[in-house]
């Protein structure tokens, strides 16, 4: 890809143990184009969330960025000082959270909290900000903002909540927005809602969005682009479609066919689901070779002793398997 | 007719809530109005949003929460008639949360050797006989018997619930969200056992989940929640290829297909968010978000009426279908 606006280059993350040190992420690296919508998916303790914590800077110990290069717009940010982080977070990239509850601060106004935005990074006055701060909410379609901007973030429902996480993320127009499960506390028609609406803003201000779940099926819908990772490592990336018409890892395969799919009785009759064998290897217990070999069913010699390459793939896909075939 | 192993009939479970110094009292209809019932050997899907009542409903069933007004009927005796271990050896539940719902301090021998002595089961070789056969049946390995729940994963957890849950072979057996604390390549495992166990020992479900997926695929018959009531319920072919209510078809239209990217229709939609309990819209409930809403639907509450044959739908446009 020319130009990336992020790209993120043989991340690896540490994590201290009491007597070891474990490598929580690595050789995770990927691009992200400007505008793009990415998603990178994963189960917990896969490393996603910490990945999307390295590039906004946020790591804090045990864990720490062991390795790697995370380039936003040309710029290297891996040992940017906490100075520099804290006036990229929020005016050139910024994060929406799993939890709205507990990312808002509960002792102020959400309207303050949005308008702090404009104050911190735009150098405006508390009276313009939070007029603007008024603005932002009514473009997150919260029912009557001029008064809700008066609202704790306690006296709001948690998709109301959201909604203001977006409204704050998005208040200065960022290049790059992570969102780090943002729907997953949600009940799925206020997702779908939410959903919706982050796409809309982010294509109205030419944001970029790196989207973080565990629900596959979500973030196929919403991105060009997915990346698929497994204990640490990217094991599969490839366009949305491609992924699911034509899955290259074992693993990204079962994930697909593992989870029973809306209309898929009907058509064909209720069939056994595929599992997936084993469970998912705790850090301290990765196995050698492919991660995965534990629980592939075309695992063989090679699996159990070498780690896989990066196999590229069309349109900047990679998979990483030894019988990728 | 087969006779329903578990029958409600107009159930309620309302609870009060706040002071009378703070704000005065109010009633909190959790459970408002429910009639259902489960044959032996059906599972019912039940559907709902978080607040909906779905768990309550559970709850109320187990006998954990005495209804407010109405009926459950377990083999067509009231529940408040029935012995409590009686009944407890017909209804057991599997609980979403498989590390809060095990005790840490207990074995998985003494999990399930003790409903069983609870339940007269005094031979030592019997009970030791009867936990092995059960670990067995969930995958788990018997000599496992003497670890602690820290000592297992996840998706192992959940069949140490589940075998407790199965133990004193009950005949219904309530699953509230038994896969969704669960990593997604384990889901598969635990719903494939759900399924082999239901056909080996004859068992009814009660399947409660929100997600439409699983319901569709474990399901004989769906009952749709919304704010205490069920709004529609019938056969799952029924639900899923022909919802009448448009609560329903925004469930499904809620549910992003990877393989049919963004079909949906916006009128499928539904707008804005779920009521407070404490505070339900009047009329049809879900009218604020519905985008077939009429001004009859403010004011009269419409009937879960049939239909087709075993369809039901609570919504004044059930003959609509767009």
């Amino acid at each position: 890809m020319s130009d990336p606006l992020l790209q993120v280059d043989a991340l690896r993350i540490a994590l201290a143990g009491n007597r070891t040190t474990y490598n929580a992420v690595e050789e995770v690296s990927f691009e992200i184009g400007r505008g793009e919508a990415f998603g990178l998916v994963g189960e917990s303790g896969c490393g996603k969330s910490i990945t999307a914590l390295a590039i906004m800077g946020l790591l804090r110990r045990p864990l720490s960025l062991a390795g790697g290069r995370i380039v936003l717009d040309g710029e290297e940010i891996q040992d940017a000082s906490a100075a520099e982080m804290r006036r990229l977070r929020g005016k050139r990239i910024a994060m929406i959270f799993q939890e709205p509850m507990t990312a808002l601060n509960p002792l102020s106004p959400v309207g303050k909290q949005i308008a702090e935005m404009f104050v911190l990074h735009e150098g405006m006055g508390w009276n313009e900000a939070m007029d603007r701060a008024e603005e932002a909410l009514r473009q997150v379609r919260v029912p009557s903002p001029e008064r809700r901007i008066r609202d704790y973030p306690h006296q709001l429902s948690g998709g109301m909540r959201q909604r203001v996480m977006i409204a704050i993320a998005l208040a200065c127009s960022p290049e790059l927005l992570v969102a780090d499960e943002p729907t997953t506390a949600l009940d799925v028609t206020v997702q779908a809602e939410i959903i919706d609406l982050m796409a809309e803003l982010c294509a109205a201000k030419g944001t970029a969005i790196l989207m973080i779940s565990h629900d596959l099926g979500l973030v196929a819908n919403m991105c060009r682009r997915v990346a698929v990772m497994y204990a640490g490592r990217i094991v599969e990336a490839q366009p949305a479609d491609a992924i699911f018409a034509a899955p290259r890892h074992p693993y990204t395969r079962g994930l697909i066919n593992s989870l029973p799919r809306l209309g898929e009785r009907s058509r064909r009759g209720r069939q056994k689901l595929q599992e997936i064998a084993g469970t998912v290897p705790s850090i301290a217990g990765y196995p050698a070779g492919c991660r995965f070999n534990p629980r592939c069913p075309e695992a063989t010699e090679v699996c159990l002793t070498v780690s896989p390459e990066a196999t590229p793939l069309p349109a900047d896909g990679l998979v990483r398997c030894h019988h990728h075939g | 007719m087969v006779e329903p192993l578990l029958a409600l009939d107009d159930l309620a479970v309302h609870f009060k809530v706040g002071s009378a110094l703070a704000g005065g009292v109010r009633t909190l209809k959790a459970v408002d109005g429910v009639t259902l019932d489960v044959k032996p050997g059906e599972c019912l899907g039940l559907v709902g949003e978080s607040g909906c009542g779905k768990s309550t409903l559970a709850l109320a069933i187990m006998g954990l929460i005495p209804p407010t007004h109405g009926h459950i009927r377990l083999d067509g005796v009231d529940l408040s008639q029935r012995q409590r271990l009686e009944t407890a050896r017909t209804v057991q539940m599997v609980f979403q949360d498989p590390y809060a719902s095990l005790n840490p301090r207990q074995t998985v021998r003494r999990t399930l050797a003790d409903p069983l002595r609870l339940h007269g089961v005094t031979d030592r070789a019997e009970v030791e006989i009867r936990v092995k056969d059960m670990m067995d049946r969930v995958g788990l390995r018997p000599e496992q018997a003497d670890r602690y729940p820290h000592e297992f994963s996840g998706g192992q957890r959940q069949r140490i619930g589940i075998a407790r849950a199965l133990i004193l072979k009950p005949r219904l057996v309530i699953c509230d969200e038994p896969v969704s604390a669960l990593d997604v390549s384990i889901r598969a495992q635990i719903i494939n056992l759900l399924l082999e166990l239901k056909d080996e020992m004859g068992l009814a479900y009660i399947m409660i989940s929100h997600d439409l997926g699983v319901v569709e695929h474990v399901s004989d018959r769906v009952a749709v929640m919304y704010l205490g009531r069920i709004v529609e319920q019938g056969g799952w072919q029924e639900i899923f290829e022909n919802p009448r209510h448009p609560y329903t078809r925004a469930l499904i239209a809620a549910i992003p297909d990877p393989f049919h990217r963004a079909v949906v229709s916006a009128r499928a939609k539904a707008k804005g968010e779920i009521a407070s309990a404490l505070n339900p819209p009047p009329g049809c409930h879900f009218h604020p978000r519905c985008p077939l809403k009429a001004e009859r639907c403010t004011v009269e509450v419409p009937a879960l009426d049939a239909v087709a044959v075993d369809h039901r739908a609570a919504c004044h446009f059930r003959e609509r279908t767009d």
